[in-house]
């Protein structure tokens, strides 16, 4: 019988194709793909699309900063030597600048440091504007382009505003001379002035290597609502309340402090890590900046980020779809927060930890040593290779000068 | 100083936009030099005054001055239900200018919030319920993504008889059993005098959703411990021959009725293959209140030891078996329980059954793939012997997987406790009619001397026994009404015949 004999191998290759498509399902059934405005863009490789030269800066812009104060490599600012290191060692590295379409200087703003750990950012703008005036006398490519296409890892507090308090450093505004630059920074925030519309956001260094040795097994039951461990008022700050987080830390203290569902305090716990992976939501609240490592340590963890900052850009926007991924609750609507995480259909819930669980997605927060396929180096030279090709106006005609080299407080202009 | 020291709290133009106007005192830098203007210099003599005037009135004055001056468009007025804390009612505040037109400005402003605290900050019940809902499914998904994926069912074995603390026990094995997220089989197998099963174990498991196979064995438990290990022995061995004839498929679990088990032994389980063992936790006790100088004794005796002994497997540094840890009796010679209800320690055996777990298939005639270091059950109980563990129903016991990360985790704890052999329970606890006056019993019932073993002196205790149930049940009832005398002593009177009927067989 003519029908019947492809009937056979027909029906042999449907059930092997279902079997295969079933096991799709499963492992779909476990994790999401991850789309942001970009595209699917977060597994891209940027090796051949983009070519980045190194300047050759003396030791006293980053190595020597480093001897002096070694925790500058483990601090939540680290990002900084980690992205020059692994800029040295990676295949985008050009040491032809004439073929190169991103500069990249490496100096250690961040890395001048109190007792207690905190950087100290009140020389940093006179140290970037050093370390530009070098490359600008010693290459022509910055006066080329006054640093259109040049980039530049700034992740302090408010970025490239150089100040910890964010009133001074809205005042003080974005350096003028990285007006034009690309700037990498840990800050974002909409309609600021320390965030430029060409900015990388990038997220807080978080030691990788911790994180995984606090991971506990996948199938411990998730029993905390709500986690949050931090402070609610900064009482050496801002004793009364209402400057610290604008107010918003306290307002959870004081709406969620004897609720059940909200396991939040304090104190230090060295089960932290594992903690987070026993919650369902962790709290992502804005400090005296809005951005901060919890966001990191939620997305490894699985926990879905509830973040309380009003109009924060979040690491890799485009790339990452956030809206989906965590809950974005406003600062005026905190005390009505267990209202909105109870009334979160539980399919949406799910949904969410699926997407979080994707490995792409908890790579793309790390800076592993030595550098992982997918990790935020390759995601910010995934975002730097979007950029291109330069704009017309990057490169300026000979004798157009647009930077003003004298702008900005005099203090500034002191040498360092 | 910078006029932002003055209005800490103003609006933030970009300085993008050049076109904007400037603020009073010029704060955009290096836009028009001040000094040049007449304008100019009012502002700044103003600038000065207010600064002098600030820095002697402190923020007070700015306050003042921004209320007097300014407004504020964009503070969220009372919402429903919101009421600001009375710590700092300031509002935040901005300039009345309109933006630049290029800049959208932000909504966000820097500077003193207040901290919005609602009316009735407590947790609204509705909300707890449906986030533990949400728990729930989470913990649900997990389940299925992360748990085991067939999950094999369970035979849980149980020797019982009915006794004081029966319903106890039982009630609390059914309730861990009822927690299990496997299907499962319970097989209590039940030491009844005539071989007939008891009401009261039947009316006990009736309570419980579970599927339940109800064996009666045939003898009375014993009351010496040692006889009564065996005895429980050859109660499990009934119930493993009913496995294998009907060909029941599962998992084997010894649960007796007055141990604890934790659940993740249940789901430790489910990754054995033929024979597994888990750790074991020893709780063993002494029925006797201990003074004060016994208690320094078994202080000292417990340092000696770990403080909770432990049977179970033992693994070398590659995580193969490579031993037991077994009970050590040494400690406890002289203390040692020999019946039950003395004031003794009740010892565990060396290895107690309930750390070990079988796949029932070993048990079948024949089973596919069924290994050959197993011996048949029916050649074991044929030649009679001792089983004291069921690794003595194996050949070789190296086989054996060892559970609980390597018997490094504690899954279930042995127990014992039982009341005096002695004891008299009722049923059912019915107290009718109700009482009108309740007083505290004079005497209690049963004295606080060890009860003397009864084996030789059964026959010349009946009657004592029969003797004494009348003048107890006076004792231990309360006052009432004279009335109601008679008809309550003829009552407790037959319950208490019947119970020491039951106790003389």
């Amino acid at each position: 019988m003519g029908k019947g004999s492809w009937l056979l191998p027909l029906l042999l290759v449907s059930s092997l194709l279902g079997t295969i498509s079933v096991q799709e399902l499963e492992q779909r059934h476990r994790t999401e793909r991850i789309s942001g405005s970009a595209g699917d863009v977060l597994e891209d490789d940027p090796v051949g699309r983009l070519k980045v030269f190194v300047y050759e800066l003396p030791s006293k812009y980053n190595k020597k900063i480093l001897q002096k104060d070694s925790r500058c490599l483990t601090h939540m600012f680290a990002a900084e030597i980690f992205m020059h290191r692994f800029l040295l060692s990676s295949p985008v590295r050009t040491l032809n600048p004439e073929e190169a379409d991103w500069f990249y200087t490496p100096v250690y703003t961040t890395c001048d440091l109190t007792p207690n750990g905190l950087p100290l950012p009140f020389k940093s703008p006179r140290m970037m504007r050093s370390a530009i005036q070098l490359i600008a006398s010693n290459w022509p490519y910055w006066n080329r382009s006054e640093g259109a296409d040049h980039f530049f890892v700034v992740p302090h507090d408010f970025g490239a505003c150089f100040h910890y308090q964010e009133e001074k450093a809205i005042e003080r505004g974005i350096l003028p001379l990285l007006q034009r630059a690309t700037l990498v920074q840990t800050f974002g925030q909409r309609n600021h002035v320390c965030l430029k519309e060409s900015s990388i956001i990038i997220p807080p260094y978080a030691p990788p290597q911790k994180m995984q040795a606090h991971l506990i097994p996948p199938d411990t039951p998730r029993s905390i609502f709500v986690y949050f461990r931090g402070l609610f008022y900064d009482v050496g700050n801002d004793p009364e309340g209402g400057y610290y987080a604008r107010g918003a830390r306290a307002s959870v203290w004081e709406n969620f402090k004897d609720n059940p569902l909200f396991d939040i305090s304090t104190e230090h716990p060295i089960t932290y890590y594992e903690d987070m992976q026993r919650a369902v939501f962790c709290l992502c609240p804005l400090g005296w900046a809005p951005w901060s490592p919890r966001l990191v340590e939620g997305v490894i963890f699985g926990c879905i980020p509830v973040i309380i900052a009003d109009d924060i850009v979040l690491p890799f926007a485009d790339a990452i779809p956030w809206e989906d991924i965590g809950v974005f609750v406003a600062e005026k609507d905190v005390p009505k927060l267990d209202t909105i995480l109870t009334s979160i259909p539980p399919e949406v819930v799910l949904r969410k930890q699926r997407l979080l669980a994707n490995p792409s997605m908890k790579q793309a927060m790390l800076f592993p040593q030595p550098a992982q396929p997918g990790d935020a180096f390759h995601q910010i030279l995934n975002g730097l290779a979007r950029k291109l090709p330069h704009p017309r106006n990057a490169y300026l005609k000979p004798g157009e000068k647009i930077l003003n080299w004298t702008a900005g407080p005099v203090g500034d202009l002191k040498p360092w | 100083m910078k006029p932002s020291a003055l209005q800490p709290n103003r609006r933030v133009i970009s300085f993008r936009s050049p076109t904007a106007a400037p603020l009073d005192g010029g704060a955009a830098p290096s836009d028009d030099p001040l000094i040049r203007s007449p304008a100019g210099l009012f502002w700044l003599l103003l600038h000065a005054i207010c600064c002098l005037l600030s820095l002697a009135l402190g923020y007070r004055f700015a306050r003042f001055l921004v209320f007097l001056f300014l407004f504020s468009p964009s503070f969220p007025l009372s919402s429903p239900g919101l009421l600001l804390l009375h710590r700092r009612p300031d509002l935040p505040l901005s300039l009345p200018q309109p933006p630049p037109p290029n800049a959208t400005a932000s909504r966000v402003v820097v500077g003193r919030h207040g901290i919005r605290v609602r009316a009735w900050p407590h947790p609204d019940p509705a909300e707890v319920i449906s986030a533990h809902r949400i728990l729930g499914r989470v913990q649900r998904e997990q389940r299925l993504q992360y748990g085991v994926r067939n999950p094999h069912p369970l035979l849980v074995v149980t020797p019982t008889y009915s006794r004081t603390f029966q319903a106890l026990h039982l009630t609390g094995l059914l309730h861990s059993l009822q927690l299990i997220p496997y299907p499962l089989t319970w097989l209590v197998v039940e030491a009844a005098g005539r071989g007939a099963a008891s009401n009261e174990t039947a009316n006990l498991l009736a309570r419980s959703r579970l599927p339940v196979l109800h064996l009666p064995f045939p003898g009375r438990m014993p009351l010496r411990w040692s006889d009564r290990h065996r005895f429980e022995s050859r109660m499990r061995l009934h119930a493993l021959r009913v496995i294998k004839e009907r060909r029941l498929d599962g998992i084997v679990v010894f649960a007796d009725d007055s141990n604890i088990h934790s659940m993740e032994l249940f789901d430790e389980i489910q990754k054995v293959k033929w024979v597994g063992a888990a750790s074991v936790g020893i709780l063993a006790h002494s029925g006797k209140l201990e003074t004060a100088a016994q208690r320094q004794l078994s202080k000292e005796v417990e340092e000696e030891n770990s403080p909770v002994p432990i049977q179970g497997p033992a693994c070398n540094s590659s995580d193969q078996l490579a031993g037991w840890h077994t009970f050590n009796s040494l400690p406890y010679v002289n203390k040692s329980a020999t019946f039950v209800g003395d004031g003794g320690t009740v010892l565990p055996r060396n290895l107690e059954w309930a750390g070990f777990v079988l796949n029932s298939k070993l048990l079948w005639k024949e089973a596919e793939q069924k290994p050959d270091w197993v011996r048949d059950l029916d050649e074991v109980v044929r030649n009679g012997e001792e089983i004291e563990s069921p690794l003595d129903l194996l050949k070789d016991a190296s086989f054996v997987e060892p559970l609980g990360s390597c018997g490094k985790k504690v899954l279930l704890w042995w127990l014992r406790v039982d009341a005096r052999y002695d004891s008299k329970f009722p049923p059912g606890w019915v107290i009718y009619p109700p009482l009108d006056i309740t007083v505290p019993a004079k005497r209690t019932p049963w004295p606080d001397a060890p009860p003397e073993l009864p084996s030789d002196k059964m026959a010349a205790n009946q009657d004592h026994m029969e003797k004494r149930s009348p003048k107890t049940g006076r004792s231990s009832r309360s006052r009432h009404s004279s009335r109601n005398k008679r008809k309550r002593e003829a009552q407790v009177d037959a319950r208490t015949s019947v119970v020491s009927q039951r106790q003389a067989k």
